[in-house]
């Protein structure tokens, strides 16, 4: 047996720029982050699945992408992701307001796949659409999300081993965010690390802190630059802390304690950049100040647009099981038309 | 004019439209396991990586669910994958991807991601084979949602429903009667016929056999002998098990005021259920009997010494048939 590969972090480091729209984009994801759970709260979302303390994980991973050309499989936990990938929120939020399972959103223009409610389910498609580039010789490549819970699930050891007999230019991203609803990393994964296991399929992978937006982007940009030159699949691991519950019906404080939180937690992502960026001079109280009101004035345009969301047309329903619908199907739309309302 | 019906198998008539397909079709991909160098084990890609490149017919690892969620992708990407599953019982493990995912995407994102995909399942007994590799899976795919489900019972129409199958923009399970493969038919390669619904196979007026892939060819022998004692039979070959032909249905029970269904799989919740109850809709002023099912049992598909008397036969068929014949009201 080979030693398992290392991906080694790209070596360019990034400029202030870069980390000052890191951080701006950070803060809209915490501040919409903070208010879906608000607006659940209020009634105006049934559900969501916050990703509080996952901010430099999902920001980072999805700015080292190309949205032109490459392509994100998201779970149902990504909307850092989603946010700086450049989906409209109130269509990305609108599977939150139980208006649309996948999302309003056009996958196939912006590039991120729908929501993904199979814990697994998407990362075999994401091996097949980067096989597809492979075969069309595009350099593109697949990003595909899943969690240390989700990193048990059979399908992944498929997508990872389908991905490096095809050298498919894969980008597997697990956020280890220490919890899957009520296990803990430590009973979910064997074997050390879900980092670990890309020694099994050869697959270069690595470990990085999860909460440190830089070594995100360039452990994930290695990656990318892996897979565009013909190299096959590379695993980043992103340790990190999911700090709210599950989901708004979960109850965290049946299985850890706001103690264990605050020694696990870390240190807050978004807190170490805006050190960082302070340190280096390029951030004073007053741009602190600036960014948090425009991402106030973000949020509370897509709380506007959220709120308005009416539920879609019962006839999409029948609309988009085929592109050829049948006529039984056509059948019971017009059955449910009439007794429904009464046409 | 030129004659264009050729005297070929089930088995040449798929690799024939393979064949065609690579050729017409530039984003068609074939893949699954052994279907690369050796063909597949039932040789219905003989010859195609020879001719069509590895690129285009290629060897999978062995994992379902790998193979169907990697068909996703390749949609996703513009594809128009033709994946393989070994035998009908190796979907089960893919059986997450086909229906949570292969069924759902083009729905989940309200129409931006199609999924031409056709499945191609060697589907159904009665080759004397190991355990789960003689599944009959017509219920479980006409249950889920997004699936369309086909299955041809000749030459002519393997070659021809495949080809629609594989340029249509929707998933086909593609289930292909494996005991037929080798059973020669005429292949008429520019006259396709109607490949939409329902087909008449054998006509007749006293009551219709409603079946598809294998069976048909047993219930076109049941007709024959049925003929020797007077019984004029009519074959329905439902071929889109997804959507069925209601109205193929009613227009032959209508004439015959009787029918029996035939089946291989399992009787409870099998597909029959679903037939009998879309004829009883159209055709219960006019029925004689009620609709009769032949079916496999609600077993376990038996070992190979016991797989002819689970399969519906000769006999049982003709019991069906006798059953309704003889039904009398009150």
């Amino acid at each position: 047996m080979t030693d398992a590969p290392r991906l080694e972090p790209h070596a360019d480091e990034l400029g202030t720029d870069e980390l000052l729209k890191l951080y701006s984009l950070m803060v809209r994801t915490r501040q919409l982050d903070v208010a879906a759970i608000a607006w659940q709260r209020q009634g105006i979302l049934p559900g969501y699945a916050p990703e509080l303390g996952q901010e430099a994980a999902q920001v980072g991973s999805a700015y080292a992408l190309d949205f032109a050309r490459d392509f994100a499989f998201p779970t149902y936990r990504e909307m850092g992701v989603a946010l700086a990938a450049g989906v409209d929120m109130v269509e990305y939020m609108s599977t939150h307001k139980a208006s649309w399972h996948g999302g309003l959103w056009n996958p196939a223009e912006t590039h991120v796949a729908p929501i993904q409610a199979v814990v697994a389910g998407s990362v075999l498609h994401a091996v097949g659409w980067a096989h597809g580039q492979t075969v069309d010789g595009t350099g593109n490549v697949a990003l595909t999300y899943f969690g240390d819970g989700a990193s048990s699930q059979g399908d992944v050891h498929e997508a990872m081993n389908f991905a490096s007999v095809y050298k498919a230019p894969v980008v597997f991203f697990t956020q280890n965010n220490g919890w899957a609803i009520s296990v803990p990393t430590e009973r979910q994964v064997a074997g050390g690390s879900v980092a670990a296991r890309g020694a099994g399929y050869a697959i270069p992978s690595i470990q990085v802190d999860g909460n440190d937006v830089v070594a995100v982007v360039r452990a994930v940009r290695a990656a990318v630059e892996h897979g565009r030159a013909g190299n096959g699949p590379a695993m980043v691991e992103a340790m990190t802390y999911r700090r709210g519950p599950h989901s708004t019906s979960d109850d965290p404080g049946r299985y850890r304690s706001l103690d264990d939180e605050r020694r696990d937690g870390g240190e807050d992502p978004l807190n170490r950049l805006e050190a960082t960026l302070r340190e280096a001079g390029a951030l004073d109280d007053a741009t602190v100040a600036d960014i948090s009101e425009q991402a106030g004035e973000f949020v509370e345009q897509v709380r506007l647009g959220v709120d308005a969301l009416d539920a879609r047309p019962g006839t999409e329903m029948f609309d988009f099981v085929f592109q050829e619908p049948t006529e039984a199907l056509a059948a019971q739309a017009a059955n449910w038309r009439e007794e429904s309302e009464h046409v | 004019m030129e004659n264009t019906v050729v005297e070929m198998s089930m088995q040449k008539a798929l690799n024939r439209g393979l064949d065609e397909l690579l050729t017409e079709d530039p984003r068609s991909m074939i893949f699954g396991e052994d279907v690369g160098g050796l063909g597949g084990v039932f040789r219905i890609t003989d010859g195609l990586q020879a001719k069509h490149g590895s690129t285009r017919v290629y060897d999978t690892p062995l994992a379902e669910s790998g193979i169907l969620g990697m068909s996703i992708g390749l949609a996703m990407a513009g594809w128009h994958p033709i994946p393989e599953v070994q035998f009908d019982g190796f979907a089960y493990p893919a059986i997450n991807q086909i229906v949570c995912q292969l069924g759902r995407m083009n729905y989940r994102s309200r129409g931006t991601l199609p999924m031409p995909v056709t499945l191609r399942v060697p589907s159904f007994g009665g080759i004397r084979a190991p355990e789960m590799h003689t599944e009959s899976l017509e219920s479980l795919f006409a249950h889920v949602p997004g699936l369309k489900v086909v299955s041809p019972s000749t030459p002519h129409q393997a070659y021809h429903l495949l080809k629609k199958s594989v340029l249509m923009p929707d998933p086909v399970m593609f289930m292909e009667p494996k005991s037929r493969y080798w059973q020669k038919g005429e292949v008429d390669t520019e006259n396709p016929g109607d490949l939409e619904g329902s087909v008449i196979a054998r006509e007749g007026r006293h009551l219709t056999l409603i079946a598809w892939g294998a069976m048909v060819a047993r219930c076109l022998q049941v007709a024959e002998l049925a003929e020797e004692d007077g019984i004029s039979i009519e074959v329905l070959d439902l071929r889109w098990l997804k959507p069925i032909d209601a109205a193929g249905l009613a227009a032959s029970v209508s004439k015959t005021k009787r029918a029996v269904v035939v089946h291989e799989g399992p009787r409870t919740a099998g597909l029959g259920a679903e037939v009998a109850q879309l004829v009883s809709e159209s055709c219960f002023g006019v029925l004689k009997a009620p609709v009769e099912r032949v079916t496999g049992f609600d077993v376990p598909y038996p070992s190979g010494d016991l797989e002819d008397e689970y399969i519906p036969n000769i006999d049982r068929i003709l019991f069906g048939i006798q059953r309704v014949l003889e039904y009398r009201r009150g």
